[in-house]
């Protein structure tokens, strides 16, 4: 392992206080479920090169492990031997594992010192089904808190995050991801304005299948970690994009919201809307910013969040940061730019930008009744 | 009129020192400069005054001063039309000492010439440190954009109430207030003050969507109209409580401690309750209004149980009931146990906090600053997962909209203001409150003095400052990249301490200017 030479430590956080970051991010869906290589993606996201700068990208990719699609899927990155065995240790006496395995990696460009990067397919022993996710969401927590050097990258089922310091493109070849094959992909190429070679601050971040990319600052995030705290979530790792993907998680896998009323939470009406809205309306918008008032997201942000299903894009309600949808065919795109989308789909069938506050939401079409489009308000422009 | 009696005879010839044993009249304060040249004779000065201060000598021709008498409210200064009359000290004081200074002496002399405990009105005036003072602010610079007010929405409304942990379909929802911004008049009783003043307060919580207290006095029947912003107290003395008192209101609260005073009542003489304020607090006019130091019915938390549900039952759980006590030594865990009571609103009200009438020693020395108090009963609510369970105000010292910022970043939902109030309605903080003859018609109901308020200029006044605190709020909150008070509540990644020790910055759970 050339990498772990030395002293370098690419996972202990460097800096005490919340990162801040700029980004571009790219994702798309084919929604028919066909498996694309990870090509597109990353010349999408190459095409994007000048809103980062090669201190931070990654990629999250969905349907890539169809051989082991049952059990969750742990990207790890390591700093030393020590955490390792620590961290295995742990997963060979919490976890039933079906197959470990290094994840294949490739040096080049601005990616020449690295961690350790391993990969476990496990099941929960002995847990139903939705306890198990609490199982591995704790694990992982614990994994990412208190083993020093080890840093969870993602632990969803038939997914994977891959990211790193380096520019998006460069990692991508780091990691092979042209010879991985998904349905759904996300990118993000980073802008960070401290915390250089922290590993574990690059996005995607993820929980399970859920990963989140994310461009923007939470100005509000003080506040939103003090209230997941008083939920039991450790904001570790001091992003704001952390707490986005913790507010999913209680908001909508422990207190049952839909994906919609989640958006209406983080990216709230206004109360001179919700006062104008019809009186149903009204009181569910008025009940959710009630009790949910320390889970708005408050500052300028546009992000992508993927789950096994679906991509979701959201601005925040003033929209402070560019956020664009297109679609071809069966395919969805959205990202920091059109020019993202047009290389790689130079002809689209709609194109949009979505009202500020108002999330798109594109499910596989097995999780839908119906085929309609994603579009709503906005600029609708045929092409 | 018997409130205009001639001086006495020696007080008219000049001759100083009107009562043997009087001491603390016998050293002057302050001294008013009369510019003789400018004096017209018009005598506005005589009427003004209502501290047996000024004087007209018909013999000289001549407006003089008892200057011994002189309390600083500067109202003749106000008034003079011809500018002739400027307060200043009174020369020296005493030799110089930072121990003994010239207001720790005259209080002995004053307790020693009375043999009674020293009574002051307002909030503690003394040296405290100011965490207020210490916090600074956050904004936005480059990483994400500040907001223009003027252009962008910017939201203040608060919900003031127990919120649901979680949501559901279909929505629990708890009677909560509603406040356009979280600014809300403090209890302040009709009694405590004038009739004029509590009815501007009324007028100017309609007019800007927020609510005022009733304080301990009851309601008077013609600011029944105003009872959809009324926040109806039931204290100790329990004075004008009954049903319509309890169902008129938009929310009802407990007052357990005031923090002027943590742990005293309170004592409205008897030649203060006028006949309407007899029938507001139903007593009888003219016997005392005695407040006890505890709730008699209170002696435990088990018993605020009682009581919150009491009222709760009364008014059929249609209004949020709230419980306020004085910041204390232990206020976490007592605001902790007041919320598993019950409550839907806890209000701390910090030292800094005014008062009618209080004794000066209980004033400038019991309880502990809001700030503090604040920041450790949110992180404790918080900690124990009860935080939705009730809102949280803060009072006590809330001087400017810099203080409403800190304090919601600190975590409060809303804030009472009631010094503020007062002086934006022309209180000059000359601490006479407890003497009941305000200059200025606020802290009084002679009926010669009250009339100098109008209920119409107060409620404007009053009306301004919001408004105007509002403006700041919304600029403060746009500079820091917000467009909503709700994403700064709590938010205390926004505050920096200058000039704290470590332990004083843990305790308000911000960090050091600079990191």
């Amino acid at each position: 392992m050339p990498s772990m030479r030395g002293n370098r430590h690419f996972i202990r956080r460097p800096h005490q206080e919340k990162d801040i970051s700029a980004c571009g991010i790219i994702g798309f869906i084919n929604r028919d479920g066909t498996r694309v290589s990870g090509d597109a993606i990353i010349r999408s996201i190459a095409n994007m090169h000048d809103r980062g700068n090669g201190l931070g990208g990654g990629f999250a990719a969905y349907g890539i492990y169809p051989e082991h699609a049952d059990a969750y899927a742990l990207h790890i990155m390591y700093d030393d031997e020590r955490a390792i065995a620590e961290t295995e240790a742990l997963i060979r006496n919490t976890l039933e594992t079906e197959h470990a395995e290094t994840i294949p990696v490739h040096p080049n460009g601005t990616v020449t010192e690295y961690p350790e990067f391993r990969r476990y397919f496990c099941h929960a022993p002995d847990v139903e089904e939705r306890d198990a996710d609490e199982y591995m969401v704790r694990l992982v927590m614990r994994i990412n808190a208190k083993i020093e050097g080890a840093y969870v990258v993602s632990s969803g089922r038939n997914m994977g995050a891959f990211k790193g310091v380096g520019f998006p493109e460069d990692l991508a070849e780091f990691f092979c991801l042209q010879e991985y094959e998904a349905y759904l992909w996300t990118a993000h190429n980073r802008f960070p304005t401290n915390t250089p070679g922290w590993w574990g601050g690059a996005h995607p971040f993820t929980l399970l299948d859920w990963s989140i990319v994310h461009n923007g600052e939470i100005s509000s995030y003080g506040i939103n970690r003090r209230y997941l705290e008083s939920f039991g979530y450790a904001c570790t790792l001091m992003t704001d994009t952390e707490v986005v993907a913790y507010i999913f998680d209680l908001l909508v896998r422990r207190h049952g919201l839909s994906f919609e009323q989640a958006a209406t939470v983080m990216a709230p009406p206004f109360w001179q809307d919700i006062d104008r809205m019809p009186p149903d309306e009204a009181a569910e918008a008025t009940a959710l910013r009630q009790t949910y008032a320390s889970a708005a997201l408050n500052g300028p942000f546009a992000f992508l969040f993927g789950y096994n299903g679906g991509l979701i894009g959201l601005n925040d309600r003033v929209k402070l940061r560019p956020l664009v949808v297109a679609e071809r065919g069966d395919t969805v795109y959205m990202a920091s730019e059109e020019s993202a989308i047009r290389v790689v789909s130079p002809d689209l069938d709609t194109l949009f930008y979505p009202v500020a506050g108002q999330p798109v939401i594109a499910r596989l079409y097995s999780e839908t009744a119906e085929k309609t489009s994603v579009a709503h308000g906005g600029t609708v422009h045929g092409n | 009129m018997e409130y205009y009696e001639e001086p006495n005879a020696r007080v008219a010839l000049g001759l100083r020192r009107p009562e043997p044993g009087d001491w603390y009249h016998g050293y002057p304060e302050y001294h008013v400069e009369r510019d003789d040249d400018k004096c017209i004779r018009c005598l506005v000065c005589v009427r003004q005054c209502p501290y047996d201060c000024t004087f007209y000598d018909p013999y000289r021709h001549g407006v003089y001063n008892v200057h011994e008498n002189c309390v600083n409210c500067r109202r003749c200064e106000f008034m003079c039309p011809t500018s002739a009359i400027r307060m200043t000290k009174w020369g020296a004081g005493f030799r110089d000492n930072d121990n003994w200074k010239q207001k720790t002496i005259r209080t002995v002399y004053k307790q020693a010439d009375s043999g009674a405990v020293s009574l002051t009105g307002l909030g503690n005036d003394r040296e405290y440190v100011s965490y207020f003072d210490r916090m600074v602010i956050d904004a936005s610079q480059v990483t994400n954009p500040s907001i223009d007010p003027l252009r962008e929405p910017m939201e203040l409304r608060a919900y003031i109430g127990k919120k649901p942990e979680r949501h559901t379909n279909p929505p629990e929802v708890y009677p909560n207030l509603k406040a356009e911004l979280p600014v809300i008049f403090a209890p302040m009783s009709f009694g405590a003050i004038s009739f004029n003043f509590q009815r501007g307060l009324a007028m100017a919580a309609k007019e800007a969507g927020t609510y005022f207290n009733t304080g301990e006095g009851g309601l008077h029947p013609d600011l029944r109209q105003y009872g959809d912003h009324a926040i109806v107290q039931i204290a100790s003395g329990r004075f004008g409580v009954s049903l319509d008192y309890l169902s008129n209101a938009a929310a009802c609260e407990i007052k357990i401690g005031q923090g002027a005073k943590p742990g005293i009542g309170g004592h409205l003489p008897g030649e203060k309750v006028t006949w309407d304020v007899s029938r507001t607090r139903m007593i009888p006019e003219g016997s005392d209004a005695l407040s006890p130091a505890p709730q008699h019915d209170i002696y435990s938390i088990e018993d605020l149980r009682l009581l919150i549900y009491g009222l709760k039952e009364a008014t059929e759980y249609t209004r949020p009931v709230s419980v306020k006590i004085a910041a204390v030594h232990n206020v976490a865990a007592i605001a902790s146990g007041i919320v598993r009571a019950g409550a839907d609103i806890v209000v701390v009200d910090g030292f800094r906090g005014g008062t009618g009438a209080a004794p000066a020693v209980i004033r400038d020395h019991v309880g502990i600053p809001v700030e503090v108090a604040l920041a450790q009963v949110d992180q404790r609510l918080r900690e124990e997962g009860i935080r939705h369970q009730a809102s949280l105000i803060a009072a006590g010292g809330i001087r400017s909209s810099a203080d409403v910022i800190k304090g919601l970043a600190l975590g409060a939902d809303a804030f009472y203001i009631g010094t503020a109030a007062m002086v934006a309605v022309g209180c000059t903080a000359c601490q006479q409150c407890h003497r009941g003859r305000c200059s200025w018609g606020i802290t009084t109901n002679r009926p010669d003095l009250a009339p100098r308020l109008q209920p119409e200029v107060a409620a404007e006044r009053l009306t301004n400052l919001l408004h105007g605190w509002a403006h700041e709020i919304k600029e403060m909150l746009g500079m820091m990249g917000l467009n909503s008070i709700e994403s700064l509540r709590g938010n205390r990644l926004k505050l920096r301490g200058v000039g704290m020790t470590q332990v004083e910055l843990d305790t308000l759970g911000i960090q050091q200017a600079g990191l």
